[in-house]
């Protein structure tokens, strides 16, 4: 069924890359149907095999096809196929057109990707005769077809298509002869025959691309039936090795009959369809001009591919059905039962219907597909069985005769193909796959040593060259912006700042330390968005610095307290470097920012954030409206953090420090009763503050961010106060509900303005006299800033208090998170 | 002043990178700290340096860019979320392989290496 889509998808795809898909969906389910029987290694090599090849030219395909929807702007098919003129004009033509007659080729096993092809065989028989002959590898010719009005009519597109089609052509007639097994005969055969339909389309013209198309048809009748044949012989007798199976007449004449037919529409008898088209084909090879004074080669050698078709036909059905008597069959074979004969007598009637009133059965179809292809107008072309004595019927003569003699004298042709060395597709595929491997693994090897510090350097020397080389090619670092002129207090906050981060480099070994000074830098940094005018900045600056560095201290209680010195000195100073010049290049760019005009699409968020958002604080009212989509992902990753925190501490080993680094142990008192009840008598009042700062954040700094993080250091504080257990007995509370309530909460607001026939998100609004309060503006957004404000809580609690739980040496019960 | 803030930047991404590039765990997050802080005044500074300038609509004519702050709001608590996961996961690392170093155990890696091959 797949399969079936993937094929309908590439005929009825009118965009080049859904097309594309549709392709590579067949080789896929290709490769799923060959590997049917994954016990037997030769099916899954086969399959593999088949998909490497198929797929290496499915983006060779893909590559052409960008290529030419580059070269014409558009990517629809009917644009590309009409504009002919732009894409053989275009420099890149030759390129396109290359991908993608390697993407056909590959697909249709041309001369030299043909290998796969007989190896795709290992699938059970049904699905050859449908994959293999009939559909599949017909879609390298459709494509061929297809773009045939774009891509023909060059000098280049015959000499590739041209002769790719005569190489295969006689190259699969040849070996077709001297294969044992009867579906690699018949294999080989299928790619001859693509050979012969490519080389139609490569003459290019158009009586030769009607003949392509009279023999896909033909082609598609004539082999599905050899396939179901064979399949029947395959399971009648249990072997499909031609050297066993003779005098099969006897036992199954009718199937003979049947199979007796097909064969000879394969070597173009008359009488029988595949003779029209082989016909067709021999005239068309006498009418072209194109390898110039050479031309004759074309139809002699096309003569004696037919000759070569003949005698494997003429084995087939020689070696199959006479010639003696069997030899050690695993069954005794019988006539079929009826039902697996009827899809044969179909196509087999349809051979010789088509073979004697062509222009009854065949010919409209042939006309409406011919015009898809050629676009405009149709050649005159005559289907009769019967064109009068002429050099084609002298050609079909010659190859008909020739080929009998070289059946009657295989013996020796058999000798010398035996003398010729064996070249195993198969093998060479495989050395060639496994030194690929070994070649990648030593890369990866090389590359991929596990040190996390080699990446990291790697990664930043990547950022460092395209970062600054561009810088280089600036003409000016400083903007024209007027500079503002540098007070004391900017000073001493920007020496403070400075300060602090180069003490936290330079104390890092003694941890405690680099975090005492790295809360410096927080810290400045908050005090730095107050001064640039950013209040709702500095307050959530300030309360995360404050969750970050408990954090970090609790972090601290299970890492160890001093990092050893391990880099060398040539490494310090090579980090020094890199550093250092990551920091130049920053702070360059951050300059060149800096001192260029601001032209900000924030207009229309000031001019919009009371009118369309009904608040004043325009930070807030983007952060709950006009990008409120934004705030609730990052609500949703801060939740997903916490869970993972959540998860990685669980059922974690242990690994608890009896006394600190020193030897001294932990002091006794473990919650001083001071903190304590001052922490308790504060609790309320955090409370008050946060539920303030909550409601008033739609029109001045503050919002459910903030609170959220007072409110959670509030309750940190207790937690720190006096331990995780007593928090627990009095106040049992999920924070993974928390979380979730407060994601909930404001997916739902969102969702709430659907029922009002607004977008996602929008804010509703109005002013209430309440009493007691006055008046006062509720909006919507509110609510969202409560789920804000709820997720905040539960995922800093959980955090915090997930790390904090693991320090109490308590009779460990089953806290609730 | 835009010189001075650039340079502050750039202290903090340098010293953020040095921190980045130590072998063991801890310094690792400091620095990922520090850089953060560093992405955070890099971004707040592509609104330009306004100094008194108003944030809340009615009080003032001229208004300090609200889009870069809504931005690094949103950012800084998602960096702690970050820092929180990641020092959480040097903890597990620690207890897990018994060394804070970055690669499990300088020693142990190599190892480890050695049995790929």
């Amino acid at each position: 069924m797949l399969f079936m889509t993937a094929m309908l998808g590439i005929v009825m795809s009118n965009n080049v890359i859904q097309l594309w898909l549709f392709w590579e969906l067949t080789s896929i389910s290709s490769f799923l149907l060959i590997s049917y029987w994954w016990h037997k290694s030769e099916a899954r090599k086969g399959a593999r095999m088949a998909l490497a090849v198929t797929g290496a030219g499915g983006l060779a395909l893909l590559g052409g096809l960008m290529l030419l929807g580059d070269i014409v702007g558009s990517y629809d098919l009917d644009v590309i196929l009409a504009s002919k003129a732009i894409i053989q004009s275009h420099d890149l033509y030759e390129l396109a057109l290359v991908l993608v007659l390697l993407g056909a080729f590959t697909k249709s096993a041309q001369f030299p990707f043909h290998f796969w092809l007989p190896h795709a065989m290992a699938a059970p028989t049904p699905v050859s005769a449908y994959l293999h002959s009939a559909t599949m590898v017909k879609a390298g010719i459709f494509l061929l077809a297809r773009f045939y009005p774009a891509l023909a009519g060059t000098e280049m597109w015959f000499l590739l298509v041209g002769l790719t089609g005569l190489a295969t052509l006689l190259f699969g007639a040849y070996i077709a002869l001297f294969k044992h097994d009867l579906k690699g005969l018949l294999a080989y055969s299928t790619i001859s025959h693509l050979g012969l339909i490519t080389l139609l389309l490569g003459l290019d013209t158009e009586l030769a691309t009607v003949a392509a198309i009279f023999h896909i048809i033909n082609h598609a009748t004539f082999k599905a039936s050899l396939f179901m044949a064979t399949g029947i012989i395959d399971h009648e007798t249990g072997t499909r090795d031609m050297r066993k199976l003779n005098g099969m007449w006897r036992f199954m004449p009718y199937t003979a009959t049947l199979a007796m037919v097909a064969a000879a529409a394969m070597a173009g008898v008359p009488l029988l369809n595949g003779f029209l088209s082989k016909e067709m084909f021999f005239a068309e090879t006498l009418h072209q001009q194109v390898l110039g004074s050479m031309s004759w080669l074309i139809p002699v050698l096309a003569t004696v591919a037919g000759a070569f078709a003949v005698a494997y036909s003429a084995r087939f059905i020689h070696d199959v059905f006479f010639n003696g008597d069997p030899i050690d069959l695993p069954r005794t074979p019988h006539e079929p039962p009826r039902y697996m004969r009827v899809p044969i007598e179909i196509l087999v009637v349809l051979c010789i219907l088509v073979g004697i009133f062509p222009s009854f059965t065949v010919d409209s179809i042939l006309s409406a597909a011919s015009l898809a292809v050629l676009g405009e107008a149709m050649p005159e072309y005559k289907l009769t069985i019967w064109h009068g004595f002429n050099l084609p019927l002298l050609m079909s003569a010659m190859a008909v005769v020739g080929g009998l003699f070289i059946y009657v004298n295989r013996k020796y042709l058999f000798q010398f193909q035996a003398s010729l060395p064996t070249l195993n597709a198969k093998k060479t595929f495989e050395r060639a796959v496994l030194s690929v491997v070994a070649w990648c693994q030593s890369k990866i090897n090389s590359t991929e040593n596990g040190s996390l510090q080699r990446y990291l350097v790697i990664m930043l020397g990547v950022v460092l060259l395209c970062a600054g080389w561009p810088l280089f090619e600036m003409q000016q670092l400083a903007g024209s912006m007027p500079r503002t002129p540098v007070d004391v207090h900017n000073a001493i906050g920007a020496g403070l700042l400075i300060i602090g981060a180069i003490a936290t480099v330079i104390w890092h070994r003694s941890r405690m330390v680099a975090l005492l000074m790295l809360s410096i830098v927080g810290l400045m940094v908050s005090v730095l968005f107050t001064r640039f005018s950013a209040p709702d900045l500095a307050l959530t600056q300030l309360t995360v610095e404050v969750a970050t560095i408990i954090l970090l201290m609790l972090a601290l209680f299970f890492l160890p307290q001093h990092t050893p010195k391990e880099s060398s000195s040539l490494r310090v100073l090579r980090d020094l470097g890199i550093a250092s010049t990551i920091g130049v290049v920053v702070a360059s760019i951050c300059y060149a920012i800096l001192t260029r005009p601001l032209n900000s699409i924030s207009d229309y968020f000031v001019a919009n954030a009371k009118t369309g958002g009904g608040g004043t604080n325009v930070v807030n009212v983007i952060l709950v409206d006009f990008r409120g989509f934004d705030t609730l992902g990052e609500i949703t990753v801060l939740g997903i953090a916490a869970l993972g925190i959540f998860k990685v501490l669980s059922r974690i080993p242990l690994f608890m420090p009896a006394s600190d680094s020193e030897g001294r142990p932990w002091a006794r008192e473990r919650y001083p009763i001071l903190l304590a009840s001052i922490s308790q008598s504060l609790l309320p009042l955090a409370l008050l503050v946060s539920a303030y700062i909550f409601l008033r954040g739609h029109n001045l700094p503050g919002g459910g961010f903030i609170a959220g993080l007072v409110t959670s250091i509030a309750f940190i504080l207790q937690y720190m106060a006096h331990g995780s257990n007593w928090i627990t007995e009095r106040f049992d509370i999920n924070y993974r509900k928390i979380i979730a309530s407060g994601i909930g909460i404001a997916m739902f607001t969102g969702v709430g303005s659907w029922f009002f026939g607004r977008p996602f998100l929008t804010t509703w609004f109005d002013y209430f006299d309440i009493p007691f309060v006055g008046k006062t503006e509720l909006a919507s957004a509110i609510v969202f800033d409560l789920g804000v404000y709820l997720t905040v809580v539960g995922a800093t609690l959980m955090i915090l208090a997930s790390l904090g739980n693991m320090t109490s040496d308590a009779p460990k019960k089953e806290v609730n998170i | 002043m835009e010189l001075l803030y650039a340079s502050c930047v750039g202290v903090l991404v340098s010293c953020g990178v040095f921190l980045l590039l130590r072998a063991r765990t801890f310094p690792v997050v400091l620095g990922l700290t520090m850089i953060s802080y560093a992405v955070n005044l890099f971004l707040f500074s592509s609104g330009r340096l306004t100094i008194n300038k108003a944030v809340v609509l009615g009080t003032g004519a001229d208004y300090a860019d609200p889009l870069p702050q809504a931005l690094v709001l949103t950012a800084i608590v998602i960096g702690f979320a970050m820092t929180a996961f990641v020092v959480i996961l040097a903890i597990r690392g620690r207890a897990d392989l018994g060394s804070d170093h970055v690669d499990g155990s300088p020693v142990k890696s190599a190892a480890v290496v050695k049995e790929q091959k």
